[in-house]
């Protein structure tokens, strides 16, 4: 039931970003990937897992578009993605810490990547494994991280070179819950810094907490692009009624077709959309066999809504 | 416009220094282990098979069996050291470890990784040559100060054997793949191209192979700097090992871009 195939990049600016000169950090144009014959970016829907990786890695100049123009901190890219890339911060999907450094070393080479100045980084460095939780931790091997120290250290050695715009591919994928809601914390606080922050997730509500903007992508193209509140109301009902239990298919067909504004089935669960819920909450009350939720409609609701139920594999 | 740039030519960038402390960081964490690892088969072989084999045999080419066949061994452990470090070690970085990943999301391009992790694969061949230079020295010989030209050529052979090495990395599976290198490249080396005994008591076919052979155009120089003597046609055994090094690195890169930047 989960959207497991599709992604939607976040942009999370604020409008203190907007306000400082530079409102423009990421522009893509237009941008097409080839992987020999088949378009990835907007592409075929096998491919589309990578879709959201290709466009990142064609943003840092990784790897060459087939088409479009890509500008990141005023600079062309790939041109002259080097020099855009010393202002950007970057957190990848898959793990990539140095395992014969230490926690504090980690953050030291990477800085030096960066060519940040000895002095600048030991001031800096404290301050980032404090930022991360990991205060007291400088000596640690990576090793014996957990994978949520192991996701924090690998969001301050993104913050190293102090950058402008921070880009995270699915940052809190594969953590706990108690893991996942320290990474929204220390984003939430860059933000209120000012920072910019791309970010890619599969987790709608992930999406809706910290988004001020929101591009759902699906099979390679942009198909919405608004605040997470202002997508959901334009394009779902405000109410969801969600009913499951063994009879929970019959009475849809039978009652609550009519009821709703709009009706979907999903396996044993039936998707009640509706503006005013009172009358479906009514006739639930005296139905044997289903359970219902009542809930306001989410992230999750608009983007099965565009994207549809199927799987995406 | 894709397909193309993966064949341009090495961007160079003073950059890559930073990736090249980085591996000299880990290096000295563990230098003592890593040196010994490096030198210990080589020093075994000069020490047993010169004492061994010297008793038969006292004198080859003019020189003492043990200062022959250690001088074979420096550039041996050259060529053995620098391939180690191009293969496992630069796969761990790269593939199990995906370091480069991380670094190239830096400003820091593939380019930059690749050169630091060549002159990485040589800085090492330096040090193991330099261990077993100060072996022969201390057995007594190579007691010129020509035999000091016996570290820059330890340099030039890592970097021929480095960039073979770095060869195989980009087109490696996992590990295993190395041993055809071994298989088919180093032993042959070894064994063809005068580390044990000279090249010219080989028949002819032989003798003609191992002329286009890096390592033994790494021996002719050798073996007359320890000897005290300017060795014969120099210009011809670095353009050898040189064209080899340069051929292999441009190949390297361009399987690398390939296989990482897609």
């Amino acid at each position: 039931m989960t959207p497991a195939d599709s992604g939607a990049p976040v942009d999370t600016r604020p409008a203190a970003a907007a306000a400082n000169g530079r409102d423009v950090v990421l522009r893509v144009a237009a941008l097409r990937k080839f992987y020999g014959a088949s378009e990835v970016v907007r592409g075929l829907s096998f491919e589309i897992r990578r879709g959201k990786t290709t466009t990142l890695r064609c943003c840092l100049g990784l790897i060459d578009p087939d088409g479009g123009t890509i500008e990141m901190v005023g600079h062309p890219v790939p041109e002259a993605a080097r020099v855009a890339r010393i202002r950007v911060g970057v957190v990848p999907q898959v793990d990539n810490l140095d395992p014969d450094f230490t926690v504090a070393e980690n953050l030291r080479i990477y800085g030096r990547y960066f060519g940040v100045d000895r002095a600048t980084l030991a001031a800096r460095i404290p301050k980032l494994l404090e930022f991360a939780g990991l205060g007291g931790k400088e000596k640690m091997g990576i090793r014996t991280l957990s994978g949520g120290m192991k996701r924090r250290l690998t969001l301050a050695r993104a913050l190293v070179n102090d950058p402008e715009l921070l880009i995270l591919d699915e940052p809190t994928t594969g953590l706990d819950p108690q893991a996942r809601h320290l990474i929204w914390d220390g984003l939430r606080q860059l933000l209120s810094q000012g920072k910019t922050i791309l970010l890619t997730t599969h987790f709608m509500d992930e999406a809706e907490r910290l988004a001020t903007r929101l591009a759902v992508i699906d099979r390679g193209t942009m198909i919405a692009c608004d605040t997470p509140r202002a997508l959901i109301e334009a394009e779902v009902e405000p109410e969801v009624i969600e009913v499951f239990g063994d009879a929970a298919r019959a009475w849809a067909n039978a009652q609550g077709r009519a009821l709703a504004a709009r009706l979907e089935i999903a396996g044993e669960t039936a998707f009640c959309y509706a503006t005013d819920p009172q009358p479906l909450l009514a006739a639930l009350a005296h139905v044997p066999g289903v359970r219902y939720l009542h809930r306001p409609a989410n992230l999750e609701d608009l983007f099965i809504k565009l994207t549809g139920r199927e799987l995406r594999d | 416009m894709a397909t193309t740039r993966i064949y341009r030519l090495p961007e160079l960038s003073l950059r890559f220094t930073a990736v090249w402390q980085r591996n000299l960081l880990v290096w000295r964490k563990l230098a003592i282990a890593s040196v010994l690892g490096n030198i210990a088969d080589p020093l075994l072989y000069m020490v047993a098979l010169g004492y061994g084999i010297g008793a038969f045999v006292p004198e080859v080419g003019g020189m003492k069996y043990i200062a022959f066949i250690g001088t074979g061994m420096v550039c041996q452990s050259a060529m053995f050291t620098s391939s180690f470090e191009a293969m496992y070690s630069a796969f761990s970085r790269m593939h199990v470890q995906r370091t480069w990943e991380a670094i190239i999301n830096a400003p820091l391009s593939l380019d930059d990784v690749m050169l630091a992790e060549w002159i990485w694969t040589a800085s090492k061949a330096v040090v193991s040559t330099a261990a077993i230079l100060a072996v022969i020295v201390a057995l007594g010989f190579g007691h010129s100060w020509l035999a000091l030209w016996i570290i820059p050529l330890g340099f030039a052979v890592g970097l021929t054997f480095g960039a073979l090495g770095l060869v195989m990395n980009a087109l490696a599976p996992s590990y295993d793949f190395f041993t055809y290198f071994f298989t088919l490249v180093l032993t042959p080396m070894l064994l063809l191209c005068g580390v044990f005994f000279p090249v010219d008591q080989m028949p002819a076919a032989l003798q003609g192979v191992a002329a286009f052979l890096p390592l033994k155009h790494a021996i002719d120089l050798a073996r007359p700097l320890v000897a005290g003597v300017v060795p014969g046609n120099i210009v011809l055994h670095l353009a050898v090992l040189l064209a080899y090094a340069f051929a292999a690195y441009y190949v390297a890169l361009v399987l690398t871009r390939r296989r990482l930047l897609k």
